[in-house]
């Protein structure tokens, strides 16, 4: 660190060279997080999207019936639930799984890879849906097979579509993540909570995170606008 | 019937508490919406920037950051103000910041902003024509807005307006983390000690999705009422 700052840094009370790496280790726990389960939960979601617009209801049923009940009721349930819950399974503590969900980190990564697969579900769902019918027609008079018109046709598509609900979905898990800090977690508002209780200063500790928070939104914001004009670019207008 | 370890008065009491809250917090988000509306509908450059700060503001904080920053900082703001009016003018004046009003300035604070934009489509909505009409026929802007714009752009906004309450009603539940007794504290409070977490927090899952799930079922009923009137194309 060169020296200035850390001169800068010693003449200030609450802004020590400790806690804004108690700030950078909250932010990391708070980007693997919300990386981790937006991966994650985009993987588990693309197909039970396919799964959703089935028009069997013994496959779109369950689905459904998933993405209702994890949007219908708060995260801070869900992350009680699976935090609490998953240590009274019977005989779960002989297992390797206990290793597992002993870290206050799985439990959690669990719950928002959970809430935000039943979000992006139904946001690529309506993507889907909102196919114009004349382009799979056009598949179909090509002789592609549902596989292929699915990978070449429908999904391409509906990424188009889809992109802008779902960058507001990333920022909201974002913002959903601060509530991480209740299990425990030592993410970036569980140092600022940590922080604020050792100086009694809320304004600084929560501020502080605040501009943080803000920072990354705008990152988030950023580099979905970027995302959205490569993948919109042949909508862009010819002049100018 | 579920035992519920006589927690039950408990629970209900804070499902009480809960919906105070949500009601409360939305008729603050109304409030604050249609002031931030019609201060970014306004031809003033002060307004607009204020109101653009306070929406984008509010869009890049988590809400709970911001409801421990009302919370503790609240309490803070609160001492300071009661030394000094002691200091100053001998005036004995304390309160206890509470984590209900914490939470309504939050919510509200944070829905108001997304009301905002809501009602800000919805008056665009508006064909301008009408307000011209209104305009020529004499009435006060208080008048036309009341009685012309208002029940037009309700037609618009009650959409988001659902959306966002559904949203709204589901942040309630961190109030519980500023230690406001509502149904979610309750429930973790009993889950602890009963050492039963399925137990307790089901029911209270079960409670929200009810309420989302009626919500649901009254903001579709009310789309359908304002929309009585309008030809929908085919």
């Amino acid at each position: 660190m060169p020296d200035f700052i850390a001169e800068l840094l010693n003449r200030n009370d609450i802004f020590t060279a400790s806690t804004i790496m108690e700030y950078w280790g909250g932010m990391v726990t708070t980007v693997q997080l919300v990386f981790l389960s937006l991966i994650l939960g985009l993987v588990l979601a693309v197909p039970l999207a396919i799964m959703r617009t089935s028009k069997n209801p013994l496959i779109n049923g369950p689905v459904w019936f998933y993405t209702y009940i994890f949007r219908g009721t708060p995260l801070l349930i869900q992350l009680y639930i699976i935090y609490y819950g998953l240590a009274q399974i019977e005989g779960i503590q002989q297992t390797f799984w206990w290793d597992i969900f002993r870290e206050a980190f799985y439990p959690a990564l669990l719950a928002f890879t959970l809430n935000t697969a039943a979000y992006t579900t139904e946001i690529i769902r309506g993507a889907i849906v909102a196919t114009p019918s004349g382009e799979i027609e056009a598949a179909k008079a090509y002789g592609m097979s549902w596989a292929l018109r699915m990978r070449r046709i429908i999904l391409p598509s509906a990424a188009r579509r889809g992109v802008q609900a779902y960058s507001n979905e990333v920022i909201f898990m974002l913002h959903a993540s601060a509530i991480a800090s209740v299990v425990t977690l030592v993410d970036l508002t569980g140092a600022a909570r940590n922080i604020y209780s050792r100086f009694y200063a809320p304004f600084d500790a929560f501020i502080f995170v605040a501009l943080l928070y803000m920072a990354l939104t705008f990152l988030l914001v950023f580099g979905f606008r970027k995302l959205e004009n490569y993948l919109l670019q042949h909508q862009r207008p010819v002049s100018g | 019937m579920i035992d519920l370890k006589g927690y039950g008065p408990a629970l209900m009491d804070g499902a009480v508490v809960t919906i105070e809250l949500a009601f409360l917090s939305l008729a603050l988000a109304v409030i604050l919406g249609l002031i931030g509306a019609s201060a970014k509908l306004s031809k003033s450059r002060v307004a607009i920037g204020v109101a653009t700060t306070y929406t984008t503001l509010i869009r890049g904080v988590p809400d709970l950051v911001m409801m421990l920053l009302f919370y503790y900082g609240g309490q803070v703001a609160v001492n300071n103000l009661s030394d000094y009016l002691y200091d100053a003018y001998s005036v004995d004046f304390f309160f206890q910041f509470d984590p209900f009003i914490a939470g309504v300035l939050t919510i509200g604070l944070i829905f108001g902003a997304y009301m905002a934009e809501t009602f800000r489509g919805a008056f665009l909505a508006v064909e301008s024509g009408q307000i011209e009409a209104a305009r020529a026929y004499g009435f006060t802007q208080w008048r036309t807005f009341h009685r012309i714009i208002f029940p037009q752009m309700l037609r618009h906004a009650l959409p988001g307006i659902g959306n966002n309450w559904q949203v709204l009603l589901k942040t309630t539940a961190l109030v519980s983390i500023i230690g406001l007794t509502d149904m979610v504290r309750v429930a973790e409070e009993a889950a602890k000690a009963e050492r039963m977490p399925f137990h307790f927090f089901i029911p209270v899952a079960f409670v929200y999705l009810s309420l989302t799930a009626g919500s649901e079922l009254f903001i579709k009923w009310l789309t359908k009422r304002a929309n009585v009137g309008v030809v929908q194309g085919s």
